[in-house]
């Protein structure tokens, strides 16, 4: 295959709610097909990363590219066009909670497909199927537990076979072994699907096993303080808070 | 996204007796039509009797969910015929993929039957929910007065802030629609009034007649009916919010019963509210009385004020003013009940919503009917 353009490039990006800047200078890419982690304690502004890259908020400075593409510069049509293909599952899963579970998964299929009914059915039962979720299309929201709420937003997120999938903090929540089994489902979906992971986590496990690629934030000085494959940052990094993060908090342990 | 159609191909070939080979080539992504697995069903049942299939998808250039769903539909109409299926011929990944999604057996338990009953048993359950809705109400009521109760012995508790700001809330930011609608009241009663009075040039009665309606019960079903579908609605809306992010729920473990907490500021607010409101509608409606005595019936404001005054006794405004006190507990009670009873979605509250206006109009007619036969009786 021929080299490829970055599928994602941020560039100088800053964000800001107002006056109040969470993160600043934020320069990284994100290749076709990489499984991209973007770490960082709590509240030091993952969420509205996530945000800025989905389309949702517009950044206060720098550009994210989407295949050459500057989003936020963009007409709103091709805007239209690149966030439909993306799958995106919110920290909260927000789930529509009138709908059932195959309702919420089946009306992206409804909107962009030319499926029949009979199809979206099938089409709904895999995507639940592959998140465990087999047999539970009937359900509301509100019927089933926190965890299988956040797999039936993944299932809802990855009802199109997105180019993107954007996942914030999907294994929060879940017991270990569905947790794995998410792992084992995003290592596959980029495996055969080529699709391009933006995952937001703070899992360690999951951390080193899925990524390939990650930034690191810090909230103290609001900026990324590290990149690249999260096996490599463990053993090379030098920063002790990025070191700290990646050892639980296991402080000096890598001091001679 | 452009979801290029699909433009699969499948093709169908028996290099042994009994194998079926099923080449599949192109484009087998959703987007576009895809292809059902009816037909390989067709392929298998023409012909002798088919012991395995076999997959060649070196033509297939693009797959995802729609080849998926296709061959796990395959794999399970060939189980139930004991038809091997050899997958070795198929992408890995997709193999990987269809072994994922049947790592979790389905729950069968969990399955909902979507099925209505006939059409009497229909009729029975909504009589049994009718019933249970009036008991829930009756109990809603009673845990609301012993509620207010404890609040008179001083030991509910609840936020002064919540209270002083339901009290702004329904009071002074309700004065501008009470004083249109009771004003334009007051003009519709003085104008159909004037038609027939002019007709015996009993024109000055039109200041009684105003005055009276107004102050004994319009003022008070006006504003009741305001409230209701302002503040009553608002009240469900919010609670059923809180119910649907199981903030409710929140405050319970945390022993803080939510009757007191939230239903008793909101009752007690509007039930200050009320009155107050009700006699501020009751000078509006006269104030639009005498637009039209003065504008069109060429008396003076002098005569119109004096002929108010000597036909509304205090009695009218005392009954008026019972009547709001009244009609406050009620769109309280209907707000905050269907609020808490709200179910856990969006579309819940929505009816939450809605319920809250229709119960409040409703209860505030059937008290001011209760109310007026009673005052009957009494001869007030
Ligand atoms: N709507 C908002 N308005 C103002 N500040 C916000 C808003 N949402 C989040 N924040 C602030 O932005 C920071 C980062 O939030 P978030 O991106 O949700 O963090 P994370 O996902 O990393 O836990 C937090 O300090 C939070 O207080
Ligand atoms: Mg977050």
């Amino acid at each position: 295959m021929t080299q490829r353009e970055a599928h994602i490039t941020v560039k100088d990006l800053t964000m800001a709610y107002g006056d109040f800047v969470i993160q600043k200078n934020l320069n990284f890419t994100i290749q076709h097909g990489d499984i991209f982690l973007v770490m960082g304690g709590s509240g030091c502004g993952k969420s509205t990363i996530m945000r800025a890259l989905v389309g949702l908020k517009e950044p206060a400075k720098g550009r994210v590219l989407y295949d050459g593409m500057s989003f936020w510069e963009a007409e709103p049509e091709e805007q239209d066009r690149t966030m439909r293909r993306f799958g995106v599952m919110f920290q909260s899963g927000a789930l529509w909670s009138s709908m059932t579970l195959a309702e919420n998964v089946a009306l992206s299929l409804e909107e962009y497909t030319d499926l029949t009914p009979g199809q979206i059915r099938e089409v709904v039962s895999l995507k639940l199927a592959l998140v465990g979720l087999s047999g539970f299309e009937e359900f509301y929201p509100s019927e089933i537990s926190g965890g299988m709420q956040k797999r039936a937003g993944v299932a809802r997120a990855m009802a199109l076979d997105p180019d993107i999938l954007f996942f914030d903090e999907p294994s929060a929540g879940l017991d270990p072994i569905s947790s794995r089994r998410l792992d084992d489902l995003i290592l596959e979906l980029r495996d055969s699907l080529g699709t391009t992971m933006v995952v937001v986590t703070h899992e360690l496990a999951s951390i080193f096993a899925i990524g390939n690629n990650s930034v690191f934030l810090d909230p103290e000085t609001r900026t990324m303080i590290a990149s690249g494959d999260p096996k490599k940052l463990l053993a090379e990094s030098r920063d002790p808070k990025v070191h700290k993060f990646l050892t639980r908090g296991e402080e000096g342990a890598r001091e001679q | 996204m452009e979801i290029e159609s699909g433009q699969y191909e499948m093709s169908f070939s028996r290099p042994k007796e009994d194998t079926l080979l099923v080449r599949l080539a192109g484009n087998w992504r959703i987007g576009g039509r895809l292809p059902s697995a009816g037909e390989v069903q067709k392929q298998i049942e023409s012909g002798p009797r088919i012991q395995r299939i076999v997959f060649n998808t070196e033509g297939l250039t693009d797959w995802g969910s729609g080849l998926l769903t296709f061959l796990i539909k395959v794999i399970h109409q060939c189980s139930r015929k004991k038809i091997r299926v050899e997958k070795a011929g198929l992408p890995k990944g997709a193999v990987k993929l269809i072994a994922i999604a049947s790592a979790v057996p389905e729950e069968k338990g969990s399955q909902k039957k979507g099925t209505r009953g006939p059409f009497l048993s229909r009729i029975g359950e909504s009589t049994i929910a009718f019933s249970r809705s009036v008991v829930e109400m009756l109990g809603f009521i009673g845990d609301a007065t012993v509620a207010f109760i404890r609040l008179l012995k001083g030991k509910a508790r609840f936020r002064r802030s919540d209270f002083i700001l339901t009290i702004q809330q329904c009071g002074v930011q309700a004065l501008p629609i009470v004083s249109l609608i009771s004003l334009l009241i007051g003009l519709i009663l003085a104008f159909v009034g004037a038609v027939q009075l002019m007709m015996f040039g009993a024109q000055i009665y039109v200041a009684s007649l105003v005055g009276i309606s107004m102050v004994r019960v319009m003022g008070a079903i006006m504003t009741g009916i305001i409230m209701a579908g302002r503040t009553g609605a608002a009240f469900a809306a919010q609670l059923g919010t809180m119910q649907v992010n199981e903030e409710i729920d929140a405050l319970k473990t945390l022993g803080i019963s939510p009757m007191e907490f939230l239903v008793l500021p909101r009752m007690l607010a509007l039930v200050l509210m009320m009155p107050l409101l009700c006699l501020y509608a009751d000078l509006m409606g006269i104030l639009g009385g005498l637009i039209v005595g003065v504008g069109m019936l060429d008396l003076s404001a002098v005569e119109y004020f004096n002929q108010t005054r000597a036909s509304v006794t205090l009695n009218h405004f005392w009954i008026g003013l019972f009547h709001s006190a009244v009609f406050g507990v009620l769109v309280a009670l209907a707000g905050c009940l269907r609020g808490l009873q709200c179910g856990r979605s969006a579309s819940a509250v929505g009816d939450a919503a809605t319920s809250a206006v229709v119960t409040g109009i409703v209860s505030i007619i059937v008290a001011t009917a209760i109310i007026t036969i009673i005052c009957n009786v009494l001869g007030i």
